[in-house]
């Protein structure tokens, strides 16, 4: 066979892999809406579940599932911005950094499953926390923290040393170089990095099961006390998210209109996911645009 | 008149290896000065000396006196953030701040605290005036700095120095990654400088350094060999290396 043939059944196999991976991608998102998006409708997404009844909603786990993504950002963006930094900034390389890294890569390849039942040991049984919101958003940040802080390593890294002797050069100390101009530079990139994990955080089930419970008690949406049991703010209370409730009523659930709530909810999920996904891009275009100026 | 910066047996190691061999120099407080030499000869990082740029690489060991105006810059007392201010740099690839062209001129005076808009606005159309680059980019100040071409980039970042109104500025090999007419354009700029600043400028290019320096220095495997009026580096060296190289017989 000459080159010329080779190269030419190389192209057409390569065409037909790509060809494969988007069709899939493609049969599997259209069979999930097609499936779900009859079942949405605003009664849906607003009323409580119900147990053993048809006409029940996803509205508590669609709360839930948004509260906790917030909260799990809200402790695991500082921690991962300030280990990204250290990483990339400040530390020297050598044994001890050389560890770090090995250890948030073995950390990013645990399976959720291993997290939620670390978190349930640790969080939930060792400090007490029970099922509850909080228990669930320290396991969201052990799953979520090593990737984020790698991303966020990457796009501190993308950015050139050049920048940084400007910013030596024009009397910046280090931290006001990488705050004030390293930072400020990758941000876009960082952002991207952030709304893609968040993404991933909003669709997780095995890491939550165990930590934020299978239950979602009715919310009093009057009730903004975070020190309340009732208030949908409570973080100590058990909240069962979207992705949990889909295995769960695929597992046990009773109501006989099972099969529909779990379609409209796996529909509901995954719209959300591809809107965090455009999002990423179209914030971090807009961000570096704003940045960079026009 | 007394020079503005002296060097006094100064001595650089990378590790053991010595790459700066006891240098003795000294700067007048205006003109253009050349530092010429063959590649790895030591003359950027003898630049880099002069305003601590090498305390950032691991592994760097300094030794002599570098005086700045009656001090000796690695004193330990000596604030190199100041020092940075009063000795400004500018770098072989141009390397703008993705911000406006506006908030680049301006960032070292908004980080020295300076908030009066009419204040930055004087500053950022003098120091674009001085880099030549006024007329250019006047009508469009809030551009993006990256959007311009690289000579552009450069002057810009030339006028970013001189925004904080340092003593003296040092360019390393700032237009060897520029094209013929935008390495002009920085030339007539620093000619323009040349009264008012002390510039010290590295330079492989050795038809620029006979057109614009006052002074030519050249460097060969770390040390000083000879340093004198452009002229007489050019027309008359003493020693046989600087004869050498200038007729392009090696580097």
């Amino acid at each position: 066979m000459n080159a010329k043939r080779a190269d030419k059944l190389a192209t057409g196999i390569l065409y037909a892999v790509a060809a494969l991976v988007v069709i899939i991608l493609v049969a599997l998102l259209g069979y999930i809406l097609v499936q779900g998006v009859p079942e949405i409708s605003w009664h849906f997404l607003t009323s409580p579940a119900l147990a053993f009844e048809a006409g029940g909603g996803i509205g508590i786990q669609l709360f839930n599932s948004f509260y906790l993504l917030i909260l799990a950002l809200v402790i695991s963006l500082p921690i991962s911005l300030g280990a990204g930094i250290y990483l990339n900034e400040y530390a020297s390389k050598n044994t001890i950094t050389g560890l770090i890294r090995t250890t948030i890569e073995i950390l990013s390849s645990l399976p959720s499953v291993v997290v939620g039942l670390f978190g349930y040991l640790f969080f939930v049984v060792q400090f007490k926390l029970g099922f509850s919101i909080l228990s669930g958003a320290f396991a969201l940040t052990v799953f979520n923290l090593p990737i984020l802080t790698r991303s966020i390593e990457e796009a501190l890294a993308n950015i050139p040393d050049s920048q940084r002797e400007a910013g030596y050069a024009l009397g910046l100390s280090r931290w006001e170089t990488v705050t004030k101009i390293v930072v400020p530079a990758a941000l876009p990139s960082i952002i991207t990095g952030v709304v893609l994990s968040a993404g991933r955080i909003f669709g997780e089930a095995a890491a939550l099961i165990y930590t934020a419970g299978q239950s979602a008690p009715a919310l009093d949406f009057s009730n903004w006390n975070p020190f309340d049991i009732s208030s949908p703010l409570s973080p100590l209370r058990p909240a069962e998210t979207l992705a949990v409730h889909i295995w769960k009523i695929n597992s046990e659930g009773i109501m006989p209109d099972a099969k529909a709530v779990s379609a409209g909810a796996s529909a509901v999920l995954i719209i959300a996911v591809l809107l965090f996904n455009f999002l990423a891009r179209w914030l971090g275009k807009r961000l570096y645009k704003h940045l960079t100026a026009e | 008149m007394s020079p503005i910066l002296t060097t006094e047996n100064l001595s650089l190691f990378y590790g053991k290896k010595e790459a700066l061999k006891g240098i003795n120099m000294s700067f007048e407080k205006t003109g253009i000065t050349a530092l010429i030499g063959p590649s790895g000869c030591g003359k950027s990082t003898f630049l880099r000396c002069l305003n601590r740029m090498n305390d950032l690489i691991p592994g760097v060991t300094i030794t002599g006196d570098v005086n700045f105006n009656g001090h000796n810059i690695y004193a330990p007392t000596t604030d190199t953030v100041q020092l940075r201010k009063e000795i400004g740099m500018v770098f072989q690839q141009p390397n703008p701040f993705p911000f406006s062209i506006y908030e680049n001129v301006v960032y070292g005076l908004r980080l020295a605290g300076v908030r009066d808009k009419e204040q930055l606005d004087a500053a950022v159309e003098k120091s674009l005036k001085q880099a030549a680059i006024w007329d250019e980019v006047k009508d469009r100040l809030h551009a993006n700095a990256l959007s311009l071409s690289g000579g552009q980039q450069q002057r810009v970042c030339i006028a970013r120095v001189l925004a904080v109104e340092p003593d003296i500025i040092l360019l390393d090999e700032a237009t060897s990654a520029l094209d013929p007419v935008s390495s002009h354009m920085i030339e007539m700029t620093l000619l323009n400088l040349r009264h008012d600043y002390t510039i010290i400028t590295v330079t492989h290019n050795m038809q620029q350094a006979s057109r614009i320096s006052d002074r030519t220095a050249f460097f060969l495997n770390g040390e000083l060999i000879e340093a004198n009026d452009t002229k007489q580096i050019f027309m008359n060296p003493v020693r046989q290396e600087t004869n050498d190289y200038i007729s392009g017989r090696f580097g």
